[in-house]
């Protein structure tokens, strides 16, 4: 029997950009929030190193600072507009979390405690800026846990474990979605006037990634097979370190701290890569570096280069940059404020790896980390359907989902949570009132149809195939080929490969048959959805014959601004893929060379 | 290497009763656990069901019992446990609902009941920006920041076994988080819920929460502290 329950606000995904979301719509309208986890199991819990703000508490800094350098960041295909808006709101945003409760790590005079991440600058002096707001190495996790708490005293109502499957679009506007409950395998339908799809990244399609299993692209791949593009999908950051072989990320506050990144020679090699600020120089930009650092032999054992933040490193460099503390001392650490600053990052490495960071390097890999593209929104959060702006009334998309596009080409470290933050509240905000000033659209005849069709064809395959082996072959040829660098060989390799894929796919049986947690119908529908995403992600970074951030192609080396300074757009039509380009908004900053 | 993993099985479609499936596996001894259950689910038997997304021990959604004791499953290496031969379990005190799957809701609802949220009602700071708090006062409580409500505390409790209307160590250590956290007001409702038959009193402090804590919380210590301020009435 399938249900039907009926809300102004329907929000789909409960991390941090849910959250906030629900927050804000709840005050002004029926909202209800559905999350295939448990909201406080969401990946906004993994991030580790701050929060970006141009609060100023320890040195000079201004949001137009924090705007030019997500601008630069970006490889100027971020929209100007949006990253000016969200650069001034973040000042705001992180005050509203601490007054949610947020403990963050606090100055000596009781303020919020920041510290130096990549990409982030003085913009006089081109030096590193204490710009990321921190909860010493586990921000994310204080965010997501301060949110859920905040809508535990707001009462907001949680649909948990409800796997979205469908939207419904009626007369051109957003009618609902489709969901099943995990724990009992039925459909329900919910009618809302407005829909947030806050479902995160998708960073599973890559066989090293830091990312959860979870993270499946479901809100972008449920968008596209209702005929919305996804938007700059040929961009995923690649984090330069993950932990080698298992992907799990060392934040880059681990940098901040004064942590140094050294080939087998034991050589800092960002020196010759990024002169300015070195191993605080973009995420793309080391991963780069990393890359041929290994092409040039010089990886260690071949396959890693090491993060080394034992003290003697790290003051040994310090006094080599002349770095100093906010009162004009010398920076010198001890491996007992090491500990104090990265504590989540010690366990980590140490229950891994069996490494204690203080007294061994730690071998580090590029990992899968982030996707800058995804559901086209503008900057308040309203879905964007084709190259002119039109939205599609109803629906909102806000975080790893969405792409307003503050992140362009590549997104800057902290970056991703003032995203969350910032369109989380301001979707929430909108959809509210949208939702106030209409009425509901009627659902479709067969509003379930859709989504039923999508779970028969898992259960009818023949069952000659593997969904394991065939996730498996995915993420390979992804890693390979859809990696930090491109070719076109590879490039058309993989979208072969992701083909041929799909056909397989169509002969996978889910074998699990019940209707309780049935688990192996899930997971074989996540993968349905990589499966897609896979598709246009290779196809639009093969069509893209520049280099710009995330997106490197070694037969195309140079950032061609004449025919690329434009957004892709990819719309999905069975195993069909056809490709659009919109403008970059630019206001104060004109193109030019990217230097760090 | 090679694994035997013995695993409880309760798939309530079919099963009146649960039985153990035993599953032979090719690891390498710094896979996760976590990893090999994949690999089952992969290869062997597609209807194994548990919870997972993280895969480093932060979204505390695989806590179960490994040999005899809570751990996450993203967070144990098979070489940490030393033998090649695995029992894995889901957490006691929960109903079972498939596998290792349990139902979570009375664990968030004794969560919910110690009002864990910041409580304040002064106005805030008249210039908008942030409330002070020293370095210090943010120490005070750090520990009890860095739970992720995975629930290996409360279902390793004898106490919480004999009696799940008590409210069990993740949610004292919740409401310790917010207790001494120097800019809420709410410590006197909270001292007063965890006075009550349910509350603090139940704790017998037989340590099995701190040792199943994958985020290596002092909860003892920090079920200690409430007491202490139930009793002398201030905040230490």
């Amino acid at each position: 029997m399938t249900q039907t329950h009926t809300f102004d606000v329907v929000i789909v995904g409960a991390g941090g950009a849910g959250l906030m979301a629900a927050l804000y719509a709840s005050r002004n309208a029926k909202t209800a929030v559905l999350s295939k986890l448990y909201p406080i199991r969401s990946h906004t819990g993994a991030a580790q190193g701050g929060i970006g703000a141009a609060l100023g508490n320890l040195e000079e800094d201004h949001w137009e600072w924090h705007a030019f350098d997500t601008v630069k960041g970006s490889d100027y295909l971020g929209d100007q507009d949006a990253i000016e808006f969200m650069c001034r709101e973040a000042v705001q945003s992180v005050y509203d979390l601490e007054h949610f409760g947020l403990p963050f790590s606090r100055t000596a005079d009781g303020r919020i405690a920041q510290r130096p991440f990549g990409g982030h600058t003085n913009n006089v002096t081109g030096k590193p800026v204490r710009r990321s707001c921190y909860a010493a190495d586990r921000t994310g996790h204080m965010i997501l846990q301060t949110l859920f708490q905040q809508c535990i005293k707001n009462n907001t109502l949680f649909f948990d474990e409800y796997q979205v499957l469908d939207l419904l679009i009626e007369n051109g506007r957003t009618a609902g979605v489709v969901a099943v409950e995990i724990a009992t395998g039925e459909m329900h339908v919910f009618q809302a006037k407005a829909v947030i799809f806050a479902t995160g990244g998708h960073g599973r399609l890559w066989e090293i990634t830091s990312n959860a299993y979870s993270y499946t692209g479901d809100g972008v791949a449920v968008t596209m097979r209702r005929g919305i593009p996804a938007e700059d999908m040929e961009f995923f950051q690649f984090h330069p370190t993950g932990i080698y072989k298992l992907g799990i990320l060392i934040t880059e506050a681990v940098r901040g701290e004064g942590g140094i990144l050294l080939n087998k020679d034991g050589e800092r090699f960002m020196e010759r890569y990024a002169p300015h600020i070195k191993d605080l120089a973009s995420r793309d930009v080391i991963s780069r570096s990393i890359y041929l650092e290994m092409k040039a032999g010089k990886g260690v054992n071949d396959h890693y280069m090491l993060l080394d933040v034992r003290p003697e490193t790290v003051n040994k460099y310090a006094e080599l940059d002349g770095r100093t503390r906010p009162d004009g001392t010398p920076y010198r650490v001890t491996a007992q404020e090491i500990l104090s600053k990265i504590p989540d990052i010690t366990d980590f490495c140490v229950t891994y790896l069996g490494v204690d960071p203080v007294k061994e390097p730690i071998p580090i890999q590029p990992t899968a980390h982030y996707a800058m593209g995804g559901i086209p929104t503008n900057k308040l959060g309203e879905v964007v359907i084709d190259d002119q702006g039109t939205v599609l009334p109803g629906l909102y998309a806000a975080g790893e989902c969405a792409c307003v596009s503050v992140h362009g080409a590549n997104r800057l470290g902290t970056n991703s949570l003032v995203d969350l933050i910032v369109f989380g509240k301001h979707a929430g905000i909108q959809a509210a009132e949208y939702a106030a000033g209409v009425d509901f659209q009627s659902l479709p005849q067969d509003p379930t149809g859709l989504a039923r069709q999508q779970i028969e064809k898992l259960t009818s395959g023949d069952g000659s195939e593997k969904a394991v082996t065939i996730g498996r072959e995915l993420k390979k040829v992804m890693f390979d080929d859809v990696g930090v660098f491109r070719t076109a060989e590879g490039l058309h390799a993989a979208v072969e490969k992701v083909k041929e894929l799909s056909e397989r796919f169509k002969h996978v049986r889910v074998t699990d048959s019940g209707k309780i947690f049935n688990m192996d119908l899930l997971n074989t529908w996540e993968l349905s959805n990589m499966l897609d995403l896979a598709l246009v992600t290779a196809l639009a970074a093969e069509a893209r014959t520049e280099s710009r951030g995330g997106h490197a192609r070694e037969d195309f080396p140079q950032r061609d601004d004449v025919n690329w300074l434009k957004h892709s757009l990819a719309w999905l039509d069975g195993q069909e893929v056809r490709l659009g380009y919109k403008p970059v908004v630019i206001t104060n900053y004109a193109p030019k060379e990217r230097v760090y | 290497m090679h694994y035997k993993l013995r695993i409880y099985r309760f798939q309530p479609e079919q099963d009146t009763k649960p039985h153990y499936t035993t599953f032979e596996v090719e690891a390498e001894p710094t896979d996760r656990v976590l990893d090999v259950l994949e690999q089952i689910r992969g290869e062997q038997d597609g209807t194994l069901a548990f919870r997972r997304s993280c895969a480093h021990g932060v979204c505390g959604s695989d806590a179960m019992r490994i040999n005899g004791r809570n751990y996450l499953a993203c967070k144990v290496l098979l070489r940490d446990l030393d033998v090649s031969e695995i029992t894995i379990e889901p957490l006691l005190g929960l109903r079972v609902v498939k596998d290792l799957i349990v139902d979570m809701e009375p664990f968030f609802d004794h969560y919910k009941s110690v009002l864990p949220y910041l409580i304040n009602d002064d106005p805030l700071p008249a210039d908008g920006k942030e409330r002070l708090q020293s370095p210090a006062d943010r120490e005070r409580f750090d520990d009890t920041t860095k739970c992720i409500l995975c629930a290996a505390c409360t279902t390793s409790c004898p106490s919480y076994w004999a009696n799940s209307e008590y409210v069990g160590p993740a949610a004292i250590v919740n409401a310790h988080r917010f207790i001494y956290d120097s800019r809420d007001q709410g410590a006197e409702q909270r001292l007063k819920i965890l006075n009550e038959q349910m509350g603090v009193w139940r704790c017998r402090t037989a340590f099995n929460c701190t040792e199943a804590c994958p985020r290596e919380i002092k909860i003892t210590q920090a079920i200690g502290e409430v007491k202490r301020a139930i009793q002398t009435g201030k905040l230490d």
